[in-house]
């Protein structure tokens, strides 16, 4: 403690001796690069005191296109050929326009054509709405002082320095520093709603100095510098410092974020402000905060990553053993060039390039194994799909009129793989909505009665106190106690306005007012407060006014608010009563309350939080400290010149607040509900019946946390509870801790197999570990002098690993993410979802694999930042069961099938090659390999992972251990992908030389005329079509009258497209090979038949194994998928 | 409309602009409808053993009396193949094949006796068929120019470049041009029988009706529409190399010249495997009471003009009856028994596996 004070001590003479200094010595020592000045009103500084360089600062416009016009077509093709995907087209496209392949260029050219320009013409729509929105908003006219005048500009030529005037409900144009606004105080309202979605109003504070300068002449005369940081993204952290030459003597006063009013947000309650100009355009808050969180990649698109090196992989050397094969078949000059099939000239000379462009051309024969269509139809699956649950009915809120938000459609089927659930748990797992319930002044315990749904009885002075009657002494206590909680908070009073201001005075002064606050537990207690009797008015002009007991209004002067934050964990106001007397009132956690508690009746009050705690009830301590004159002085002297400092102030104020709470003494302690959100309990227990490890991040301490942790069936009551506190490691060291819970998870765990786990609530014990933020960051910590640490964290995983809930309270928001990402970072990298509803979940939102907000009362920043947003926590048990699980299945079989049927397309002309001599003759016509994968069999499997259900969502609802069957992203493994692959190899050599034993050397016509090569790749084309087609309409399982348009569709569509295509000479081809081939074919009897067993024996095997493995090892969802459909027909047969 | 939602990476920091999450302005309660709620009825099927079992019983049911029908009628047509190469010493064609010469003028003929030792019924069919000749390669298959057999003029007189290097032959224009047309089969076959009172009767051959319709009549046609005098239309141009007549002295009857040469129609199908054979005439049945060819002698007169050896070629003559399958492929008939077997021995294998296990699960689904 005394290096702290050391510490804090330098620091306040540091920050003395920066006062008189002149800054700008300040510029080498402190690194001081990292801030701008600004001169108001682009006046120059008083000569002699400063000697700044000018700094150049951008215009106030807006960008927030990409393009311009002469740049749109080579940064867009740029950007576009960026992807890999495209860039792999772009090269097979190129190859085929230079040298000779066996395709025309348009096979490839004309999908990537279409993709291309529909991505173009999208992107520069979106952009050419952009630039018109940058423009409105640029030449949006904005007011601003010259010479004394006020003058209109437009919002683009703002400069910074320049003094803005801003009426009521105008939205700000850059970032301003409040100089003086049309009320007395200096103060004005502001909504962030389009910045952060918080629809309160906020109070910003004029600088001091200035407040009184209201008119524009007066403005216009004010001669100061502000030096400030440069513009940093948080919207919430400024700091800066202005300098004011009054009669040459310059005043310097801080400026935070208090003072700071943000592009986007708008003024209101307010008549007009002044202020100046501090960032402007690209640098404003807003600006910055455009580019936001970084992408985030699913584990299925990791997968097929993975699948596509693979298939990369063959195709090359499918390419290289032809190339190999081609010449050593070649080496007979009369093989090579016959007589009957003579080079030209030019390509008898290239020698040496040939067998290069021969690979090149094998290349771009076998490309379409890796279908550029597939990214496509992923994308445009995650895109549409998304759509569902936004669409869900059952995850729209009726209370708060929300439905889910999808931010980003790109995790789609990760929500079928949680592994790790991470909730917040105020706001999240609770409702948020904060219920006082009782207080205890030294230890009596008043409860308010009158709880009418939030109805409060006006004036009730009633209630009921449990203990015996209190002496004069404690009376005095208890109305400080209750002064305490009405002066020590930031609420907000909101006054209804115009039509209500009548009916104010018809209810004699009752003000029918809200309280607003960030907090919602300060506007509970201070209608708790209003309950029993002492009612909080508003602040006026820094006068707090509180209606008492016996309707006298008091008045209390606001000196300080040392405002809250969570490592601190309270707050207190510095007040002087109306008789003088100066207080200190401080309210927070009991933990950083009562160890800076010199008197009062500790024990008795820390027994009744504790009491309380255990219940689930939020807890908040109140103490004060009367203050002499001299330690006021102290006290503002202290705070000031943490104020001023430009850096580390944040670590400055706190120091400061350190030292003046202290000497507290105890008044007593409040009790506020929290109720749990509607089935929070009943989505805990599915989500662990569904495997899921759900972790409770929380600030709050831990007893209220494990109520509300028991309250919502985290811990059950078998549940063996592990402690790592700092209680214990008080005890023991930490490494002794650790290896006890180690040891006793892992004997338990070495006795039971991995199936009994998957039991619901069998009679293992399960273990749910309580480990406080302390604790937490002491395992972290990276081993230094300890060799041990650095195992810390792989036995506390190992513990974590066994332990079915874990609680962790206490919890820094930084400290949220660091726990996620050390899971993440486990060996097993499991997928993580984070869910929170606060500021203070944003970290962990990120940095989760899915972050998922939810739309609570606090703000609307995790929302922002999440990628999927929910109104209540209950709807996530649907998002993951019931729509994660959907996803999941379905990308994994578009991802497997797509790769199948296009091993199936391809493989045969790989075989062709063998028959052909290696002459790179493709076995399918052009229009054929340019349609397969584009329409003839692309609609069925897009439309198959839109709508499959292959369980109905209520079962999936109703048994969450399904959603064990697709854990660990099981149908994506290599097995699977083997199997599917080698399903297609067999496919693909069924349908080939089922064609070539039926071709081969005879014919199959009753009038005996033959066929040629054409009619066989058609023949294998239409089984590979309908066999393909097949194969997916055996996998589906759900039926609705758009699968069968679909599926039956595309068939008759290529069965029309073919007739059509052999039934004319087409004038714009150079070839007419197809004339005729498709009808002739069919003309023949053996070609049905053959069409017919071909496909047959192509699906077979698949069939087979499907009821083979489903009669022999079945999954639980097959099981299901049996059982439901048996009690469907048992229903039937009960009807009729 | 695919590449739409392709993109929508790329504006990360619009997301919420342009993605899905933008529709919010409108009333938020979402709509009600079967389709947006995932509830559209629908048909559920679930392949288990129980549903498969009948369906592989009635493919095995089927498929095993298709194949031994198609098998019965594939053993029933009568083949009868020749090779006259002409490898062998002994081989009555072997100085035409070791002498052979692009530009003798004098043709080779050689005569192969042959035994028939049983009649052929209805029309027989007559192939030529040829090995390790590779119509399928990729530079012979695009060596032809379609809208000059089309008839087009303008082809006519420059053909495609695809055609190279067949494509002029000493400045003039080849027509047909293109190493398929150039390289066209120009043996002449011909069939006596041997009457078992000595004498020689010439068998007829028809030569129409081996190509396919369409092609005869709309894929081909010869240029200048309806003049008869080819020799004129096709004057400018040059016959292939390798031919020995031009293309307008193929066959004297007009309907049968020139680009609608049905020889030249059924060479110009090229075939999908090394190994093929070509329909080469019909010996049409004349009544009912004689077989189209008794049992006997023949001879098969060959004018051997078409080289093979250098690429280790084969050159057969083939005779077949057809049935409505086609000619003699046993393949057809052995792959339905096979799968149609397998299929009913998979049945049999489900069955047992459904009687085993079947009740097992759905006991286990009753107790869950």
């Amino acid at each position: 403690l005394s290096q702290l004070i050391l510490r804090s001590q330098y620091s306040r003479y540091h920050i003395l001796f920066q006062e008189i200094l002149p800054s700008h010595f300040c510029v080498g020592e402190e690194n001081w690069v990292d801030s701008r000045t600004i001169y108001i009103g682009h006046k120059e500084p008083p000569p002699g005191t400063e000697a700044f360089i000018q700094q150049r600062f951008p215009d106030n416009r807006i960008v927030s296109s990409k393009y311009t016009f002469w740049n749109f077509i080579p940064k867009n093709m740029f950007e576009q050929f960026r992807r890999v995907a495209n860039f792999y087209f772009l090269i097979i496209f190129l190859v085929q326009l230079i040298i000779d392949t066996p395709t025309s260029p348009i096979t490839s050219g004309l999908p990537l054509f279409f993709v291309i320009t529909v991505t173009a013409i999208k992107q520069g729509y979106e952009d050419w709405l952009r630039h018109k929105a940058d423009n409105a908003v640029n030449k949006c006219p904005v007011h601003v002082v010259q010479h004394g005048k006020v003058v209109r500009k437009q919002s683009r030529k703002l400069r910074v320095g320049d003094v803005v005037l801003v009426k009521e409900d105008e939205s700000f144009p850059c970032d301003l520093i409040l100089l003086s606004s049309s009320r007395d105080d200096g103060t004005c309202y502001v909504t962030t709603a389009s910045l952060d979605g918080e629809s309160s109003h906020k109070t910003y504070y004029a600088v001091q100095d200035t407040k009184a300068y209201n008119e524009e002449k007066e403005v216009d005369s004010i001669h100061a510098t502000i030096e400030c940081e440069q513009p940093q993204p948080d919207l919430y952290k400024f700091v800066g410092r202005i300098s004011i030459y009054m009669d040459n003597e310059p005043v310097a006063r801080p400026l935070g974020s208090e003072n700071l009013l943000l592009r986007g947000a708008t003024l209101k309650n307010t008549e007009y402000i002044f202020a100046v100009a501090i960032y402007t355009g690209m640098e404003t808050k807003m600006a910055l905060n455009y580019q936001s969180k970084s992408q985030k990649r699913s584990a299925v698109e990791k997968s097929m990553n993975a699948y596509l090196v693979v298939y990369l992989c063959i195709l090359i050397s499918k390419a290289v053993i032809n190339t190999v094969l081609k010449y050593a078949w070649q080496a007979d000059p009369n093989r090579d060039e016959p007589w009957y099939n003579e080079r030209t000239e030019v390509e008898r000379q290239r020698h040496l390039i040939r067998a290069f462009t021969d690979f090149l051309a094998f290349m771009v024969l076998f490309n379409y194994i890796i279908p550029v269509s597939m990214y496509v139809t992923v994308e445009m699956q995650k895109f549409l799909g998304s759509y569902f649950i936004m669409w869900d009915d059952e995850m729209f809120d009726e209370e708060l009129g929300e439905r889910a938000v999808v931010n980003t459609s790109d995790l789609n089927e990760e929500l079928g793989q949680v592994e790790y659930v991470f909730t917040d748990k105020t706001g999240t797992l609770t409702e948020n909505n904060m219920e006082f319930i009782e207080c205890c002044v030294d230890g009596h315990v008043y409860v308010p009665h009158a709880i009418c749904n939030g109805q409060v009885m006006p004036g009730a002075a009633g209630m009921d106190m449990i203990d015996t009657s209190p002496g004069p002494k404690a009376r005095e206590h208890e109305e400080l106690f209750f002064r305490a909680l009405c002066l020590c908070h930031t609420v907000q009073v909101k006054e209804e306005e115009t039509v209500d201001g009548i009916k104010h005075g018809i209810h004699q002064g009752k003000s029918t007012s809200f309280y607003i606050s960030s907090s919602p537990d300060e506007v509970a207690l201070v209608e708790g407060m209003k309950r029993l009797g002492f009612t909080y008015l508003r602040l006026k002009d820094s006068q707090m006014e509180i209606l008492n007991r016996e309707d006298e209004i008091e008045r209390f002067e606001l000196l300080e608010v040392l405002t809250f934050d969570s490592v601190r964990r309270r707050m207190s106001v510095i007040v002087r009563a109306n008789t003088g007397e100066l207080y200190l009132f401080c309210k927070g956690a009991d933990s950083s309350i009562f160890p800076r508690v010199v008197s009062g009746k500790v024990d008795q009050i820390r027994a009744r939080v504790e009491h309380n705690a255990v219940e689930g009830l939020r807890t908040l301590c109140v103490a004060y400290r009367p203050l002499s004159p001299e330690q006021y002085q102290e006290v503002c002297h202290l705070l000031s010149s943490a104020k001023l400092a430009l850096q580390d102030r944040d670590k400055r104020l706190a120091e400061a607040y350190d030292l003046i709470e202290k000497d507290l003494i105890l008044l007593g302690a409040t009790a506020v509900e929290d109720r749990l959100q509607e089935k929070a309990a009943d989505t805990i227990e599915s989500l662990h019946k569904a495997g899921m490890k759900v972790w409770v991040l929380t600030g709050d301490k831990m007893e209220t946390a494990a109520a509300t942790c028991y309250a919502s069936k985290l811990f059950r009551r078998n549940t063996q509870i592990l402690e790592l506190t700092t209680k214990r490691t008080e005890e023991q060291s930490l490494h002794d801790v650790l290896f006890d819970l180690s040891r006793t998870v892992l004997r338990q765990h070495g006795g039971m197999t991995r199936d009994t786990f998957s039991g619901l609530s069998g009679d293992c014990t399960d273990y749910g570990l309580i480990i406080d933020g302390a604790t937490l960051s002491a395992v972290m910590r990276p081993g230094q002098e300890d060799s041990n640490s650095g195992n810390y964290k792989e036995i506390f995983l190992e513990i974590c690993r066994n332990c079915s809930a874990v609680l962790c309270c206490r919890m820094a928001p930084l400290q949220k993410a660091q726990i996620v990402k050390l899971i993440k970072a486990s060996k097993e990298h499991p997928i993580t979802l984070a869910i929170g509803d606060g500021a203070n979940d944003v970290s962990m939102i990120l940095e989760a694999h899915v972050g998922i907000g939810i739309m609570g009362k606090e703000g609307r920043q995790a929302v922002r930042n999440s990628d999927y947003a929910i109104p209540k926590f209950k709807h996530l048990k649907k998002m993951l069961l019931v729509h994660g699980h959907y996803y999941y299945i379905r990308i994994s079989e578009l991802v497997q099938y797509f790769f199948y049927k296009n091993v199936c397309f391809i493989f045969p002309q790989f075989l062709y090659q063998f028959f052909c001599g290696f002459s790179q003759q493709p076995l399918y016509d052009t229009a054929y390999l340019t349609l397969y994968n584009i329409s003839f069999t692309s609609l069925p499997i897009l439309l198959y992972s839109l709508i499959e259900q292959h369980i109905n969502m209520d079962i999936l609802k109703k048994d969450p251990s399904l959603y064990r069957d697709i854990a660990k992203n099981s149908l994506l493994r290599w097995p699977s992908f083997i199997y599917w692959t080698v399903l297609g190899v067999y496919d693909a050599i069924v349908m080939f030389f089922g064609a070539y034993f039926l071709f081969d050397n005879t014919t199959f016509t009753s009038n005996g005329q033959m066929f040629g090569n054409w009619t066989f790749g058609t023949l294998v084309f239409t089984v590979l079509v309908f066999t393909v087609t097949f194969k997916l309409a055996l996998d589906t399982h759900y039926w609705t009258w758009i699968n069968h348009f679909v599926i039956w569709g595309s068939l008759i569509f290529f069965v029309v497209f073919s007739l059509l295509w052999g039934g004319i000479i087409w004038p714009f081809l150079n070839y007419q090979r197809m004339y005729y081939v498709f009808m002739q074919m069919l003309s023949s009897g053996p070609a049905w038949l053959s069409i017919i067993l071909l496909i047959t024996a192509s699906l077979l095997p698949d069939v087979v194994k499907k009821v083979i493995w489903r009669a022999l090892w079945p999954t639980t969802t097959e099981r299901i998928q049996v059982g439901s459909h048996m009690y469907e027909i048992k229903e039937l047969a009960r009807q009729y | 409309m695919m590449a739409s939602s392709y993109n929508a990476k790329d504006e990360d920091g619009h997301i919420t602009m342009s993605g899905p999450g933008g529709g919010t302005l409108r009333s938020k309660k979402p709509e009600n409808t079967a389709f947006k709620q995932q509830r559209l009825p629908a048909w559920q099927p679930i392949l288990t053993a129980g549903t498969v079992l009948p369906a592989f019983f009635i493919i095995g049911l089927i498929f095993i009396p298709i194949g031994i029908g198609l098998y019965v009628t594939s053993n029933n047509i009568k083949e009868f193949e020749i090779d006259y190469t002409g490898v062998d010493m002994s081989s009555p064609c072997f100085n035409c094949s070791q002498n052979f010469s692009w530009n003798s003028t004098k043709p080779c003929t050689c005569t192969i006796p042959f035994y028939l030792d049983q009649p052929y019924e209805s029309n027989v069919f007559m192939y030529y068929g040829l090995s390790n000749f590779y119509q399928n390669h990729r530079r012979y298959v695009k060596s032809r120019d379609d809208s000059q057999l089309n008839g087009d003029m303008e082809s006519l007189t420059k053909p495609s470049k695809e055609c190279e290097p067949y494509a002029s032959h000493e400045n003039k224009p080849i027509a047909p041009c293109g190493a398929i047309a150039n390289s066209m089969f120009n043996d002449t076959l011909e069939l006596f029988y041997n009457d078992p009172n000595g004498t020689k009767i010439q068998i007829p051959l028809t030569t129409t009706g081996i190509a396919w319709w369409t092609d005869k009549h709309v894929k081909f046609r010869n240029p200048g529409g309806n003049n008869p005098n080819l020799t004129a239309v096709f004057q400018g141009t040059t016959k292939p190399v390798n031919w020995r007549k031009p293309v307008y002295e193929l066959d004297a009857d007009p309907e049968n010249n020139g680009f609608i040469n049905e020889d030249f129609i059924v060479w110009m199908r090229t075939a999908a495997l090394p190994t093929f054979r070509k329909l080469y005439r019909i010996i049409q049945k004349k009544n009912n009471m004689v077989p189209t060819l008794p049992r006997g002698n023949y001879t098969l007169e060959v004018v051997y003009n078409y080289p093979v050896r250098s690429f280790e070629g084969r050159k057969r003559m083939i005779l077949s009856t057809i049935s409505w399958m086609g000619g003699k492929n046993p393949f057809l008939g052995i792959a339905y028994i096979t799968v149609g077997s397998v299929c009913f021995f998979l049945g049999v294998v489900l069955l047992i596996i459904h009687h085993k296990y079947g009740n097992r699960n759905n006991s286990a689904d009753i107790s869950n």
